[in-house]
């Protein structure tokens, strides 16, 4: 509030033609505001939340460094809320910021009800929002917008990868297991259309109750041997806590004894972590960054372990890229007007520690880069924290992203 | 055949978690006139304090069993004393409220220290396999959970039923007012009854580590569940929450096998359940109706 009445103060003083330097005004508010807002509390806290913030303050941080007193501007702070992963929240929040904090960028926005939400806020009053942490294609589909743009992953990411590749590799019958809502629906399409045009073929699916209030899927585990024919994947779109429970479940009734292995919809570094790699060794899945994968990321890494004591999910990586690319944008437009600044961003190829052989695609803002097929390490070759996976290999930009959707129209 | 007999075993698993849970509820509502809403706290409490003896102090499952539920127990007794006691005089909404109160400060506290991520605990060796029923596999420690909590239910309705100290609780549940007449204290087993309670949701929360993902909310899914388990068993029926526990699990079990394709009605089975015992039988299958003043 105190920042928002002084920045009051300053554009009033501007306007009054105060400061020697006057003419155009380059920022608004002489500043730069960066939003995050994301799930702080609840579900998702873990694998973005309070952490992200602090990847968004490292590139600040950064980018303050390389540009010292050629920065456009010193004054770069960040504002943050909790959306609580509720669409009503999100939207009256990212108001919020961009009305009343002076907020330039909303970052982050997991949940892809709130996600939707945010891009509508953005297009209306034509600011701009970084998605990271919401998997819909929808932001790049149907809902697409010239002020939102979506980096890090998506539901076709992770179907394409996955599905792909463990139908070539591991079987060609699935079992698909997804929680009955939106994102759980997106995926479980998403999949099969992948599986089907790998030759696979889904013998089975179920929509588990969501929130599933008794953590207990036992009865679609032994439902999965009795189909005809017999899956050989357990495909689980769950996520979180539930992909916990999921995966607890899996191993007490021995599926992978009974030739059903596991693949995993969408799974966080920290998901691993509180599983263990024990419970999940051989388990394939589609990444969209790993902090181990080469010195780059273990650089980038290490100075988050410093700043926050764990090691960075590919969310907080790919926030960390995205304030970065941002600030990067603006310091080229020489201006924080959003119309500018989207200008220079589309077509834009970038290469950072998060965005290998990254693009930003003008014809849908789909931030496109290289994505990563993993398998979870069997614990006899984890030799440090956190070092869970080996990447199996990297699917090129252009094969990781579907191409741009019809149904987007700016 | 052996689907539907694998789908029955599980939903006995389920009905044993309901079950411990539900006598816990029914022995604190029939002795202090109390709902406590905390129980799903306590339950996490004590599949925390499992992981936590595990990981930072070496204590193995086996020990965590006794020392867990005690643990809470004697909490559970504290708490009373300290606080719900204090209210039981007045309108029931008023421990309602403290005991939702309680869960959010337990919740919190939990969560951060320990974040909102599932924590790690693994089965314990010697129930990892499977035992073969002819017909089925099973998880050895399912087999386990559910023989253990019929032993405990079985010692249970023994102990109400054939010692001094359950005649003196089944007395005081449905006739407080006429057993104080005869000149027994109740007061001094209403600290008891309550530990009790809470060490029975403390080991429902040991035995759940090793299948169910351990996180600060793990209790506060489960037991609107629970809720509803107590009401159709009839609120203060030590029997009926047992019974109901189990009903219930079956199911649920049952429903979400084979209405699989329709997930509403698997989903809302439980409730609609409740809903027509509530028509049928206002007091739940096993209650008694209160008698007119």
């Amino acid at each position: 509030m105190a920042a928002a009445s002084a920045a009051v103060v300053l554009v009033a003083g501007c306007g009054g033609g105060g400061p020697a330097s006057g003419g155009d005004e380059k920022l608004t508010g002489d500043k730069i505001v960066l939003g995050v807002l994301n799930d702080q509390s609840g579900a998702y806290s873990e694998l973005s939340g309070k952490n992200s913030v602090k990847a968004v303050e490292m590139a600040i941080a950064d980018f303050k460094a390389k540009y010292g007193d050629k920065a456009i501007t010193k004054d770069i702070t960040v504002e943050t809320a909790d959306h609580q992963n509720k669409p009503d929240v999100a939207n009256s929040k990212a108001a919020e910021m961009y009305d009343r904090k002076g907020v330039d960028l909303i970052l982050d926005v997991p949940t892809s009800s709130a996600a939707l939400k945010v891009a509508d806020v953005a297009k209306e009053k034509k600011k701009l929002y970084f998605n990271i942490g919401a998997a819909t294609t929808d932001l790049t589909g149907k809902s697409c917008n010239k002020y939102t743009f979506h980096y890090a992953y998506d539901t076709y990411m992770l179907a394409n990868g996955t599905g792909k590749t463990t139908t070539e590799q591991v079987g060609k019958n699935w079992y698909i297991l997804y929680p009955n809502y939106a994102f759980g629906q997106d995926m479980e399409k998403s999949f099969s259309a992948a599986i089907a045009q790998a030759g696979g073929q889904v013998v089975g699916k179920d929509g588990a109750p969501f929130p599933n209030t008794t953590g207990d899927y036992s009865s679609f585990l032994l439902k999965a041997p009795t189909l005809n024919p017999k899956p050989q994947v357990l495909g689980t779109m769950q996520a979180g806590a539930e992909l916990v429970n999921v995966v607890k479940q899996y191993n007490e009734f021995k599926l992978r004894d009974k030739g059903i292995g596991l693949a995993v919809g969408l799974m966080f570094i920290t998901d691993i972590h509180s599983l263990t790699p024990a419970a999940l060794a051989g388990t394939t899945y589609t990444d969209a960054w790993y902090w181990n994968f080469d010195q780059q990321n273990r650089a980038f890494a290490d100075r988050f372990q410093s700043a926050t004591g764990t090691r960075p999910s590919f969310a907080h990586a790919a926030n960390y890229s995205a304030a970065m690319q941002y600030l990067e944008a603006v310091q080229a437009a020489g201006t924080d007007d959003a119309d500018t600044v989207v200008k220079g961003l589309e077509g834009k190829e970038v290469n950072d520690v998060f965005l290998r052989n990254g693009k930003i695609r003008a014809e849908d803002h789909r931030v496109i880069h290289d994505a990563y097929l993993a398998q979870v390490k069997p614990q006899a070759e984890v030799t440090e924290p956190w070092d869970y996976v080996k990447v199996l290999k990297t699917i090129p930009a252009a094969e990781a992203f579907r191409a741009p959707s019809a149904d987007c129209k700016m | 055949m052996s689907g539907f007999a694998q789908n029955t075993f599980n939903g006995l698993v389920s009905g044993a978690f309901y079950a411990l849970l539900a006598l816990g509820l029914a022995v604190i509502f029939g002795m202090l006139r109390v709902v406590n809403f905390a129980h799903g706290a306590f339950y996490m409490l004590g599949a925390f304090g499992a992981y936590v003896l595990l990981t930072e102090a070496g204590v193995p499952f086996w020990a965590a069993l006794v020392i867990m539920p005690l643990a809470l127990a004697v909490l559970g007794m504290a708490l009373e004393r300290a606080v719900i006691h204090r209210l039981t005089r007045l309108d029931p909404l008023y421990n309602f409220l403290l005991t939702f109160g309680l869960t959010l400060i337990l919740q919190d506290l939990v969560k951060s220290r320990y974040g909102i991520q599932s924590s790690p605990y693994a089965t314990p060796a010697a129930l990892s396999g499977s035992v073969n029923f002819g017909l089925f596999d099973f998880p050895t420690y399912r087999v386990f959970i559910l023989g253990f909590t019929v032993l405990l239910c079985v010692a249970v309705w023994w102990v109400l039923g054939r010692t001094r100290i359950g005649m003196v609780v089944r007395a005081a549940t449905e006739r407080p007012e006429l057993t104080r007449a005869f000149g027994i204290d109740v007061g001094r087993w209403v600290t008891p009854v309550f530990g009790f309670g809470i060490g029975l949701a403390g080991l429902a929360g040991v035995l759940a580590a090793p299948m169910r993902a351990v996180n600060p909310l793990m209790g506060a899914d489960l037991i609107i569940v629970v809720f509803a388990v107590v009401v159709i068993g009839g609120l203060g029926s030590i029997f009926g929450s047992v019974a109901a526990g189990f009903g219930i699990g079956l199911v649920q079990a049952w429903g979400e096998a084979y209405l699989s394709e329709f997930p509403i009605v698997s989903q809302t089975v439980v409730f609609v359940v409740m809903a027509v015992v509530l028509l049928w039988r206002p007091a739940g299958l096993f209650g008694r109706e209160e008698a007119p003043a």
